[in-house]
């Protein structure tokens, strides 16, 4: 990634500081609300963004969106020092300052909105700012190519859940979180609602089987990974099934579906961890490891298991950000991050070797560190998983087993035994980029030590997440339990699995990743059918985008007709004389040649005959007006298309003498389907208001005795006037058209 | 006499339907000037037909006698009549300069903008689908 300190100025400049300071004011504000929250209550702010939809923009500051806020400002300020060292130099810094702000503001609205449309707005943020900063190498084809899978897989989950959203809405008849009361459990929609709901956190936090793109993307610069893909981004999905718990879950869906998928997630990740021979590449896999348990847990639903589940999200958040922190400065001060190049670097990079050990044995969940407290707490809560006791402790035992050989891959082999030949001479990171791991690697020792401080925020994170209060007592040591015994096993298991790992590594390489060429071949068929339609719609031929044109008319008609029922009287009338017969033969005939000769002549002057006829029916049922100006407007076609003639080719013969059969079916479809509609309209009653308004008026009000020409001239006098205005347009189009043409042949 | 001006109608907006689908563009023309013909009647019918009555007011009379034809559909045929022969007029042009510009008026060869992807033989006009289908 990048390899340059110089930066434009202590901090990488303006950019730089401003983009530390900010996360580090809003993680004091929300800090000083820790004592309210933590004493139990709920802080909430609102005003109404679109009232008429019930949208408002509302803050709940509760347990759990203040310890994800603190997460988000706290680590986020840990990144941001980081990458002023790390990414300082490169020429696109202040851009990717932006984004990473931009997504910062997302992930906050997200924890922090009280409402589930603005939490969709800001979810949607997040997906669109990680989908830059996973592709800020834009440069190389696998990172934009990652960058679209994530884009596309919680995009689409994202669509899932915006549907979720309006059924919530429909179902509980409010958008806001804290309005919904009752558990909707027994609504006729709870299904719908909880797979949509589902299928959009289980995308964003990387279930299986849409996990495939979260290692892909670790494309993104480190700083990148260990914010989004650590302790932020991912854990959207999981906040959102804690936030819904107290409506959605409870139920045996809910449960059966988490706990499978969570454990699935979770095994299956930590077994792909061991395979992995880039570091960052483990740690991704672990990170998905890490939130099939939270979603697991959540998803067994016990105070217990929602007090591990909360207790084990901040120990994650610590180690991992850390760890990944860690990796970077390894990768910079190394040249690569290959696990088995990698040896003795402890000598060589001390701070990154004791972030590295303090943060793998709490990702190994050794006492006194944190995580040794989460992984107590989950085996508790898993020993006490009625009805699916065996399979939750299975799951957790199998993850952390294998996260302990993990966490030796990651932080034991690389900095112990000789130093190793690397591609740039070992040497240690910058300040910036180590006060940030450091701290946090520290945090992990310090709540393990005295985790009654962690209390504070797991307590109401718990309680807002259960919806009742949950009793929360962190300790290190709960005398000899089932949960320590269990815990000695998992070293001794974790310590095996370590020692063989390499010979794993060969085993495992020989299975085959089938979900992302998978992935690819399903984009490959979206596009071979994007490809197909456009060549079926967009043919690039006038006559087919008629056709298709009319037929949709007449198929429009067809089924209007048809559900009207309509019915029109068909009567001759006795009043029909010889005149009215050959109009008829006159128009219709003349209709037909136009249509079926091949001359142009023939055809102009059945045009002509049309236009008579119609001006003759005009004058037969007293429209003596239209019909001379429909005459002479006729005579004015005819011979504007008869001057146009001697410039036009003929009509070619060729590919107009067979009949289009086709065509001349849909033809008398639709002018079938006209007749009959004129018939019924002229069958219903004729609302004569206007007309007798228009009969009242023209003598006393406009003095005039013809009353189409008052109306035209009077009463409509604007809409005559439009029409002056289109006769223009057309003269004025028609004579830059002409005058184009002579400078065209110059 | 509804019936009549009806089936005029109908087979106004048959003829021109066919002719619009006609790969000549001049044959589309012709097509929109029946198509608007159609229209015309169609409007002008719909408003109700009454014999050899217009709508005038007499002489000395402040409004006209029973039973004249409708005045209003008049209007608006008339002004619909003024503005289709805008458009024909327009089209004619429009028609006229593509001729000049393309040097056809098989509205499939004419494609600049889009020019076929993969056709093996350019030059000779192309059965349309549909017309392959009625064979």
């Amino acid at each position: 990634m990048a390899k340059t300190d110089t930066s434009g100025g202590p901090l990488g400049g303006p950019a730089g500081w401003i983009s530390v300071l900010i996360p580090l004011i809003l993680f004091g504000w929300f800090a000083q609300h820790l004592p309210a929250v933590a004493a139990g209550e709920v802080l909430a702010w609102q005003w109404d963004w679109v009232p008429g939809l019930g949208v408002s923009i509302g803050i709940l500051l509760d347990g759990l969106s203040l310890s994800f806020a603190l997460l988000i400002t706290g680590i986020g300020t840990a990144v941001t020092l980081y990458s002023t060292s790390y990414l300082g130099g490169s020429p696109h810094y202040t851009r990717f300052v932006c984004y990473l702000m931009a997504f910062m503001t997302g992930m906050l609205g997200l924890v922090l909105s009280d409402n589930l449309l603005t939490l969709f707005v800001f979810w949607e943020v997040t997906t669109i700012s990680s989908y830059l900063l996973i592709g800020y190498n834009a440069d190389e084809a696998k990172s934009r190519r990652n960058a679209l899978q994530a884009l596309l897989v919680t995009g689409t989950g994202g669509l899932a859940f915006l549907a979720g959203i309006i059924l919530i809405g429909a179902a509980a008849g409010t958008f806001q979180i804290s309005a919904i009361e009752a558990t909707l459990a027994d609504h006729p929609l709870y299904v719908p609602i909880l797979i949509l709901v589902l299928a959009g956190a289980f995308t964003k936090s990387a279930q299986v089987p849409f996990h495939f793109w979260l290692p892909n993307a670790m494309a993104a610069p480190t700083p990148v990974s260990a914010y989004l893909h650590s302790a932020t981004m991912v854990k959207g999905g999981v906040y959102l099934l804690a936030r819904m718990n107290p409506s959605l879950g409870g139920t045996d869906p809910w449960f059966w579906t988490l706990v499978s998928f969570g454990g699935v997630t979770a095994v299956f990740a930590s077994i792909l961890a061991i395979k992995q021979t880039d570091i960052k590449q483990v740690l991704a896999y672990t990170t998905l490891m890490a939130l099939g348990t939270l979603v697991m847990f959540i998803g067994v639903g016990t105070p217990e298991a929602i007090k591990a589940a909360m207790t084990f999200l901040l120990v994650h958040s610590f180690y991992k950000a850390a760890l990944f922190l860690m990796i970077g400065v390894v990768d910079h001060g190394t040249g690569t991050r290959d696990a088995t190049v990698l040896r003795g670097l402890a000598r060589a990079m001390p701070l990154t070797a004791l972030v590295a050990a303090l943060a793998a044995l709490s990702m190994a969940g050794v006492p006194p560190l944190f995580g040794f407290i989460g992984k107590e707490f989950m085996y508790k809560a898993a020993l006490e998983a009625d009805p699916a006791m065996v399979w939750v402790v299975s799951c957790t035992f199998a993850a952390s087993a294998l996260m302990f050989a993990a966490a030796g891959i990651v932080a034991w082999r690389p900095f112990t035994g000789r130093l190793a030949d690397t591609p740039v001479r070992a040497h240690e990171g910058t300040a910036p980029m180590l006060i940030g791991p450091l701290l946090l690697a520290a945090l992990g020792l310090g709540l393990g030590l005295f985790p009654d401080y962690a209390e504070a925020l797991v307590r109401p994170a718990a309680a807002a997440v259960a919806g009742t209060e949950v009793k929360v007592d962190l300790y290190l040591w709960g005398g000899v339990n089932t949960a320590l015994i269990l815990s000695l096993v998992t070293f001794a298991i974790g310590w095996v699995l370590y020692l063989i790992h390499g010979r794993l590594r060969g085993w495992l390489l020989t299975w085959k990743s089938r979900f992302d060429p998978g992935w690819d071949r399903l984009l490959g068929w979206v596009a071979a059918g994007a490809r197909w339609q456009t060549e079926v719609i967009q043919t690039g031929q006038l006559r087919r985008y008629i056709f298709v044109t009319f037929a949709t008319l007449a198929i429009v008609m067809a089924w209007t007709v048809w559900r009207a029922e309509l019915t029109p009287s068909m009567t001759l009338g006795d009043d029909i004389r010889i005149k009215h017969w050959s109009v008829l033969l006159f128009i219709t005939a003349g209709a037909a040649l136009v249509a079926f000769t091949n001359s142009r002549m023939t055809a102009v002057a059945s045009l002509g005959v049309v236009g008579v006829g119609v001006a003759l029916v005009f004058i037969m049922f007293g429209a003596p007006d239209v019909a001379i100006t429909q005459l002479l407007v006729e005579v004015l076609q005819v011979v504007l298309v008869a001057v146009a003639m001697l410039k036009l080719p003929h009509l070619n013969h060729e590919y107009v003498k067979t009949l289009r059969i086709w065509d001349l079916l849909l033809a008398v479809v639709i002018g079938g389907l006209t007749t009959f509609v004129l018939l019924t309209v002229m069958d219903t009653p004729f609302d004569l208001r206007l007309t007798e308004f228009f009969e009242e008026n023209s003598v006393p009000v406009a003095y005039g005795r013809n009353i189409v020409n008052v109306i035209l001239v009077d009463f409509r006098a604007m809409d005559t006037f439009g029409e002056i205005a289109v006769v223009v347009i057309a003269a004025l189009g028609a004579f830059a058209l002409l005058r184009g043409t002579k400078r065209g042949t110059q | 006499m509804e019936v009549f001006v009806a089936i005029m109608v109908g087979a106004l907006v048959t003829a021109s339907v066919y002719l619009m689908l006609a790969r000549s563009v001049l044959r589309f023309l012709f097509g929109l000037v029946l198509l608007s013909n159609a229209a015309n009647l169609l409007i002008f019918a719909a408003g109700g037909l009454t014999p050899e009555a217009p709508p005038l007011v007499a002489e000395g009379a402040y409004a006209p006698p029973e039973g004249v034809a409708n005045a209003l559909p008049q209007a608006l045929v008339l002004t619909a009549i003024v503005i289709g022969f805008g458009l024909f007029a327009f089209a004619l042009v429009l028609i006229y300069r593509g001729y000049q510009n393309l040097g056809t008026l098989d509205s499939e060869q004419m494609r600049l903008a889009e020019p076929p992807e993969s056709d093996p033989q350019p030059s000779t006009p192309q059965m349309s689908p549909m017309a392959e289908l009625s064979k």
